[in-house]
């Protein structure tokens, strides 16, 4: 039997979800949650961004990818987040292949397994911090009552509990960035995509956000970073550099 | 694990569309405002045509519309024809006829306010010898004074129409014939019989006694049971003419006040058309509108896609988004629409009459302008690629 089948969805873990979660997720550690294999990705145009990559991550890994602008990690990010599809090679994400997938499979991959941070937080500027975790959570089938509990809690567990009618013109960049992780895991995603996370933040707001990823990855949830920043890199568990689309 | 995205759920839905407009709200205004005046002005032109039939519609009905007159028409020969003298009695004795009556034309006969007065100068008005029951089958009212009775209609008294009594000017009496004839009353206008209107009218004996009238009737009046009107109309001409039923006009004058109902009612589709103008071009702006919103939105369209919607939900969004602008013209347009013809009825004293079908037609086209506007927009917001659209920002 798949080991993922005994992932409990997010909806039958209302009663203490986070527990559930990670204990099902123990038994995941050491199974694979992305696989890339001989991936090439080749840009109509002819630009080739990444040449055959392989890459393996485990369940509850906390890792960086670390390379130059043009060195292929935002179409890595793009293909591990299933917003893009391969040229050639396969990509695993959570034990599917992408290449058998619908699109709109791939979106209810996304909904339930996957969170995304963005370098520009990507916050709706008109709706409060409650309001735009709770509205991350829109894609998941959750009823507006569970979106905002949820959203509460997720904005508790990144500690800005005082924060949570604030919109985002309120908040500092820190903060805004803290809401986006909320909202990306609010859903309990196993895996969590950031991209850039620290880029537009100060050195003391960066640190804090790569603090609250690492406790999240405590909890158990994967997490990829992907950064141009040696120094952010070196401060993870492992790194993938990467140059001129291929794994150094 | 079964990938099957969740259904994006209908209250959700709206509240996605209203947070699109709730971001750019003076935006939003005003490419609903297009929309609100193509609607506002059918509704108001659909309310004010309605509203002013209702006003006649009422008038008819208080009219009655089983008024039938009968008057003589041409002979054979071209030459004018009288109705025979007994025409009244025997239309009378037609079954569903309620009340029959007459008046006579007095050729070459003409009223004057004095005795100074040149011949010529005759007003065009006419002299007429009147049956009693005229006036209550006509439907006419008194402005002032009394009509004739069995004794005024002996002797030399007139009663004077609504036009006939302006012209004259208030007197005490009007010179006919070489004599006096005392003004007993006059009358308002008759809306179905307006050629009482500049007619001074006298009792039928009077006018044989006075004035050498030859005692046939030029126009007869008759009311019958409304069920029957049309098959009264039938035999009409043959009862009132036997030997001639040819040489005889029947008419229905509330035709003619219905006539006047359907010559409004072109002119009606022309407005209706300038307001299916205004409408189509409010739409193109709710298109525009959403355009620019879809071109501006493009990082929201790729986070939402990043969040798992699918092509689908986006393109519903979008949708939801144009719908509800439109809705909103559409309903302030109907209520502004409401609101004109109420003021302009109110000014005419007529009813205000707007039917509900126009209400209705208006709210659903914009749902329909709404749906098609904003489905172009939607499906290029739908057909970006989520990966594109994150990075523009």
């Amino acid at each position: 039997m798949n080991p993922r089948e005994t992932v409990a969805s997010p909806s039958e873990t209302v009663a203490n979800p986070l527990e559930a979660v990670v204990t099902a997720r123990d038994t995941l550690v050491g199974h694979p949650v992305i696989e890339l294999a001989g991936v090439t990705k080749t840009y109509p145009g002819g630009v080739t961004a990444l040449r055959s990559v392989d890459l393996v991550v485990d369940y509850g890994a906390l890792l960086a990818i670390v390379g130059p602008s043009g060195s292929g990690k935002s179409t890595m990010l793009n293909l591990v987040g299933t917003l893009d599809r391969p040229s050639q090679g396969t990509v695993r994400i959570d034990g599917h292949d992408l290449a058998t997938l619908s699109d709109r499979q791939l979106s209810a991959l996304r909904a339930r397994r996957i969170g995304f941070v963005f370098q520009q937080f990507h916050l709706a500027p008109g709706r409060d911090a409650l309001g735009n975790v709770a509205d991350g959570l829109l894609y998941t089938g959750a009823g507006k009552r569970e979106r905002e509990q949820r959203a509460e809690a997720a904005l508790v567990r990144v500690g800005l509990e005082e924060r949570l009618t604030h919109r985002p013109h309120q908040l500092s960049g820190g903060e805004r960035q803290r809401v986006a992780i909320a909202r990306a895991v609010a859903g309990d995603p196993p895996l969590l995509l950031a991209d850039e996370p620290t880029g537009n933040l100060d050195s003391v707001s960066g640190a804090g956000v790569m603090k609250l990823l690492r406790e999240l990855n405590e909890a158990g949830t994967t997490i990829l970073v992907i950064t141009h920043d040696r120094e952010i890199a070196d401060s993870l568990p492992r790194q993938v550099p990467m140059r001129d689309g291929q794994v150094v | 694990m079964s990938l099957h995205p969740a259904r994006l759920r209908l209250s959700d839905l709206a509240r996605l569309g209203g947070y699109g407009l709730r971001s750019r709200p003076l935006r939003a205004v005003l490419s609903a405002l297009g929309i609100a005046i193509g609607i506002a002005a059918m509704t108001a032109v659909v309310g004010i045509s309605d509203s002013s039939r209702a006003d006649l519609d009422q008038e008819l009905a208080k009219l009655g519309t089983n008024m039938l007159t009968v008057s003589p028409g041409s002979t054979m020969f071209g030459k004018r024809a009288t109705l025979p003298d007994e025409s009244v009695a025997m239309i009378e004795r037609i079954g569903p006829v309620r009340s029959a009556t007459a008046t006579g034309m007095l050729g070459d006969t003409y009223a004057y306010r004095n005795d100074r007065i040149p011949a010529a100068q005759s007003g065009s008005l006419s002299v007429l010898a009147a049956k009693l029951d005229l006036l209550k089958t006509v439907g006419g009212t008194l402005d002032h004074g009394a009509w004739l009775n069995a004794a005024t209609d002996r002797y030399p008294a007139v009663v004077l129409g609504a036009t006939a009594a302006e012209r004259l000017g208030n007197v005490p009496a009007v010179h006919i014939g070489g004599r006096w004839w005392v003004v007993v009353g006059v009358l308002q206008k008759v809306l179905l019989a307006p050629e009482l209107d500049s007619a001074v009218l006298m009792g039928w004996p009077a006018a044989t006694t006075y004035l050498g009238f030859d005692g046939h009737p030029t126009t007869v009046y008759t009311r019958s049971v409304e069920s029957q009107v049309e098959a009264v109309r039938a035999v009409l001409a043959p009862t009132a003419n036997p030997s001639a039923p040819g040489a005889v006009q029947v008419s229905k004058p509330s035709d003619a006040l219905a006539a006047r109902r359907a010559a409004n009612a072109t002119f009606d589709a022309l407005l209706l058309g300038l307001g299916a103008v205004a409408l189509l071009v409010g739409g193109i702006g709710v298109a525009n509108t959403m355009v620019i919103s879809v071109l501006e939105r493009r990082s929201e369209i790729g986070l939402r896609r990043s969040q798992g919607a699918t092509k689908g939900q986006v393109r519903m969004q979008f949708v939801a988004e144009s719908l509800l602008l439109s809705l909103l013209g559409g309903a302030f347009g109907a209520l502004l629409g409401y609101l004109v013809t109420g003021m302009y009825a109110t000014t005419q004293k007529w009813p205000t009459v707007v039917p509900l079908w126009a209400l209705a037609g208006g709210v659903g086209a914009t749902v329909v302008i709404g749906a098609i506007a904003g489905l172009y927009p939607a499906i290029r917001a739908a057909r970006l690629a989520p990966t594109e659209a994150l990075a523009a920002t």
